[in-house]
């Protein structure tokens, strides 16, 4: 493990290992408990490979009532836990714990309740994010968050990460398409907030639990909102003789009051790449592309095409082409949403980073990446959710040469830390989880961190759900809860009073 | 006699909460005032008044966000959006006239706090979706950053969320980042006359199971109709039921025609242009059926196929009467401000229709002061959503007892 430092795993805990799996089968039948060697390393990572860890055991409770008794029972006894969906997730929110027992959801499968009259759909967390889709599809309804992975990752996953998609920029990310859950918390209490009604009684729970990564309570329920498919949807290609061209016209497109629902970039060596996988028909002689599609009405869908064109022209784009059926709509698709593995054919290995800048700072961002590309020896190709300014960078590597996953992870840190120092953030839509951990500093201030802490705490006071995620150092509840006060020292004698 | 303290830089404001913490001493906190007389009633000896921080101070319209201090007025926000033919898509709505206090005055800081939306809420989102960012004192008075000035983010907890809607109870925000987006070409509303409340619900949800993008969604009662200030809703003389379009010209007709041919079944079938509209949907969003009167006004949220059933209850309560927002989702109820201001009736209500919550928005301080303003929440949520508010205000210095959780 390349420089990662979990928490020390607790050789007490561990040495229980048979005694806490024998308490396990009294909660849940034998099968649904994993001990064996070689079935546990289904469990060693998530979608972020570079990092591996044999869990302590795998437990996969199929109802609220044993997930409760579970975290009671580990409360009870001071062990952790490390929720798991279906493991797709980029940035090791899910990588195990030697000590810890991996919770994976996989067993809550079902869709409980469609509701077409009331617009939701109300699944198990483990249910994929497309069968959501399945479950409505035959109403000319669909789920609009849509990461790339929503043939595997699970809905509980996507709460869990906030998970986003190239949809997002008009529809939301998860956390805008929510109406309810139902958590349990550590000490095994099962709450339940929300429902098919909108907006919160109290603190919004719904609105923080969304993105936790795992960190506060396990996901038992899912309730989200479904939309009407649009009534058509047509996309519109547009190459460019450099990035910024391409980025300046993102920027006006949006200016002009369009926000298209789905706006996406690509550099030179993605175009490429993607192109050679796929056969989406990417023109290959321009150095940025653009895919742009509008959706809705039939009318309002031709009459925005003509002005994003115009506005595309107007800033300099030498090719256009927009999609005359639906199959061609979907090819043009398909070159994008086929770029990582177009990008893992070309390399032996590559890391996807994730970091959202504000857009006008695109061109400063890119040739950095293209200086520290020279500098590192590593090629990189860049996709790029434009409208809503998230970058994923695809690092190329490869990790049987001694170093390279270090000199990537540098790399990666490098452009990460220059998306914070032009005004973005860590992660637009894979979560911090181990991946980025170390890097928050970079963007939160001490009391950014334990104030965040602080809420962890009001959930699991001892620490013990997903510890070592998303957080550089863990913190004792009682040392973040104490106050300093300085008793007399403000006066503020300037201040107007009336 | 409360004193105000009107801090004129963020920084004063951190001194203010250190004051406060080391002295023991609670702050009402307060944007521009124009919210006071919501929530629970609760008085302090002294008031954080954050009026004085005023001013936008980034606003970058290809970007899709604006940046201000807590206490810019939503007003002057709106007037530089519209500018750039932008908007605040969650449609913040004015309640000024509905409390009592002055119109277009209230602070972006207090709508967030509140996390107050308007009739494009089903839509597009309430206020704490389009929330990006802040700056905000602790009740430990440390300052401390939540989200980020990007419109897509999902590093660390989303403490936004947990701040829009807090009332002021966990932290003082200073600056606040929201998502922008861009106005609508053209507005319309078709109107359908004469239906009963089960009627105008069903028309409602035919609507919006449609493809044609409805933005707005509300019925109005034939009692509460002549109050509008639009002619041709105040001389119906009946029932309204409005649905709301907006985009580009071409795609609203076009829309417009479709609407009314799906909804032919239910009636006869008007349309209000976009300055009508403009006022109708404002009226709905500011409540201003109920504002110029003095019964007492609940908000509830049900789910939206709940609506006129909860309605059916509400009404049960003598000389109540409600209207719809949301598709159903929203009632506004107006009850007479005595005895316990219809809440037993209309939690009974929400209980009954299958959950949700209500919220006594208005009513004289004495009954506010004797009845629960906001839902009961569930031992289990209360006891987190308390240990939440430690988290944040140790020593409870921020808005004691404003809100349903720090009681």
């Amino acid at each position: 493990m390349s420089g990662l430092r979990m928490p020390d795993p607790d050789a007490d805990v561990m040495a229980r290992r048979a005694e806490i799996a024998a308490a396990l089968r009294t909660i849940l039948p034998t099968d649904s408990i994993i001990t064996a060697a070689e079935s546990l390393r289904v469990y060693e990572s998530d979608g972020l490979t570079a990092y591996k860890q044999l869990p302590m055991i795998v437990a996969l409770p199929e109802t609220t009532e044993q997930v409760a008794q579970i975290l009671k029972y580990c409360t009870a006894q001071g062990i952790k836990v490390v929720p798991r969906g279906a493991g797709t997730g980029l940035s090791g929110g899910a990588l195990p714990l030697a000590d810890a027992i991996t919770l994976g959801l996989a067993k809550f499968n079902r869709i409980l309740d469609v509701d077409i009259e009331n617009r939701a759909v109300t699944a198990q967390p483990g249910v994929t994010n497309l069968a959501i889709t399945n479950a409505v599809e035959h109403a000319g309804f669909y789920y609009a968050p849509d990461p790339s992975s929503q043939i595997a990752c699970t809905i509980g996953g996507n709460v869990a990460e906030n998970s986003g998609g190239v949809h997002c920029l008009k529809y939301g990310v998860t956390t805008n398409n929510l109406l309810g859950l139902e958590l349990v918390t550590m000490d095994g209490e099962v709450l339940r907030i929300g429902g098919k009604h909108l907006d919160s009684d109290g603190y919004d729970l719904l609105g923080l639990i969304t993105g936790s990564e795992g960190l506060l309570g396990i996901i038992t329920e899912v309730t989200v909102r479904i939309l009407k498919k649009p009534a058509s949807a047509r996309a519109v290609l547009l190459g460019f003789d450099s990035n910024e061209s391409a980025g300046e016209c993102v920027g006006r497109i949006i200016a002009n009051g369009i926000i298209p629902g789905g706006m996406e970039m690509m550099d030179k060596p993605a175009i490429h790449a993607a192109e050679d996988f796929a056969k989406a028909g990417y023109p290959l002689d321009v150095d940025a592309l653009l895919i742009v599609e509008l959706d809705g009405p039939q009318v309002e869908v031709d009459e925005l095409l003509k002005r994003v064109i115009s506005v595309a022209k107007d800033t300099g784009a030498v090719y256009d082409r927009t999609s005359k059926t639906e199959a061609e709509r979907l090819k043009f698709w398909a070159g994008r949403k086929s770029a990582f593995p177009a990008i893992g054919r070309l390399s032996p290995d590559y890391y996807c980073m994730d970091g959202t800048i504000p857009r006008k700072a695109l061109p400063r961002v890119l040739k950095r990446m293209r200086e520290l590309s020279a500098q590192y020896g590593l090629g990189v190709a860049n996709v790029f959710h434009a409208g809503d300014g998230n970058l994923h960078p695809l690092i190329m590597y490869d990790a049987n040469k001694l170093g390279e996953l270090e000199k990537a992870e540098d790399f990666g840190s490098d452009i990460l830390k220059l998306c914070v120092e032009v005004g973005g953030v860590l992660t637009g839509e894979h979560g911090v989880g181990v991946e980025k951990r170390d890097l928050m500093p970079i963007m939160f201030s001490e009391d950014d961190l334990k104030q965040q802490q602080r809420v962890k705490c009001a959930f699991d006071p001892n620490s013990l759900l997903n510890p070592g995620k998303v957080f550089p150092q863990l913190h004792r509840c009682a040392e973040l809860g104490r106050l300093h006060i300085h008793r007399g020292e403000v006066r503020f004698p300037n201040l107007p009073r009336f | 006699m409360s004193t105000a303290l009107r801090p004129n830089t963020a920084i004063e404001v951190g001194e203010i909460i250190a004051w406060a913490a080391a002295e023991d001493t609670p702050l009402s906190i307060v944007g521009r005032g124009t919210k006071t007389g919501l929530g629970n009633v609760a008085h302090t000896e002294h008031t954080l008044d954050l009026a004085h921080l005023s001013g936008i101070t980034l606003y970058e319209p290809e970007e899709l966000i604006l940046q201000a201090k807590a206490g810019t007025p939503i007003a002057e926000i709106e007037a530089v959006l519209t500018e750039k033919n932008q908007m605040l898509a969650f449609e913040p709505p004015d309640l000024g006239p509905l409390l009592g206090t002055a119109p277009n005055a209230g602070s972006i800081g207090g709508v967030l706090a509140c996390n107050l939306s308007g009739p494009r809420r089903f839509k597009a989102g309430a206020a704490r979706d389009h929330f990006l960012g802040a700056s905000a004192y602790s009740g430990r008075s440390e300052l401390f950053k939540a989200g980020g000035r990007v419109v897509k983010n999902v590093t660390g907890y989303d403490l936004c969320k947990i701040l829009a809607g807090s009332y002021g109870t966990l932290a003082v925000m200073t600056d606040v980042t929201v998502k922008v987006l861009p106005a609508p070409d053209k507005v319309r509303t078709v109107l359908i006359s004469g239906l009963d409340d089960d009627g105008g619900l069903h028309a409602m949800t035919q609507g919006l199971l449609s493809a044609l993008e409805i933005s707005g969604a509300a019925h109005i009662p034939a009692t509460l109709t002549p109050r509008s200030g639009v002619d041709y809703v105040s001389q119906s003389g009946v029932a309204l039921t409005a649905l709301r379009i907006e985009g580009p010209a071409g795609s609203v007709e076009d829309r417009c025609t479709a609407l009314r041919k799906l909804l032919s079944a239910y009636g006869e079938t008007e349309e209000l242009h976009s300055r009508n509209s403009t006022v109708f949907w404002k009226e709905v969003g500011n409540v201003y059926s109920f504002a110029h009167e003095s019964r007492a006004v609940w908000r509830i949220s049900v789910a939206p196929q709940a609506g006129a059933r909860a309605g059916a209850l509400i009404r049960t309560v003598p000389n109540a009467e409600c209207y719809y927002d949301w598709g159903g989702g929203l009632l506004w109820a107006a009850v007479p401000p005595e005895g316990d201001v219809g809440a037993s009736a209309i939690r009974n209500a929400v209980a009954q229709v299958g959950g949700g919550h209500a919220t006594l928005i208005r009513a004289p301080e004495d009954l506010r002061g004797e009845t629960t303003v906001y839902q009961p929440q569930e031992s289990g949520i209360a006891a987190l959503n308390a240990r939440l508010k430690s988290a944040f205000d140790p020593k409870g210095i921020l808005n004691p007892g404003r809100f349903a959780v720090s009681a």
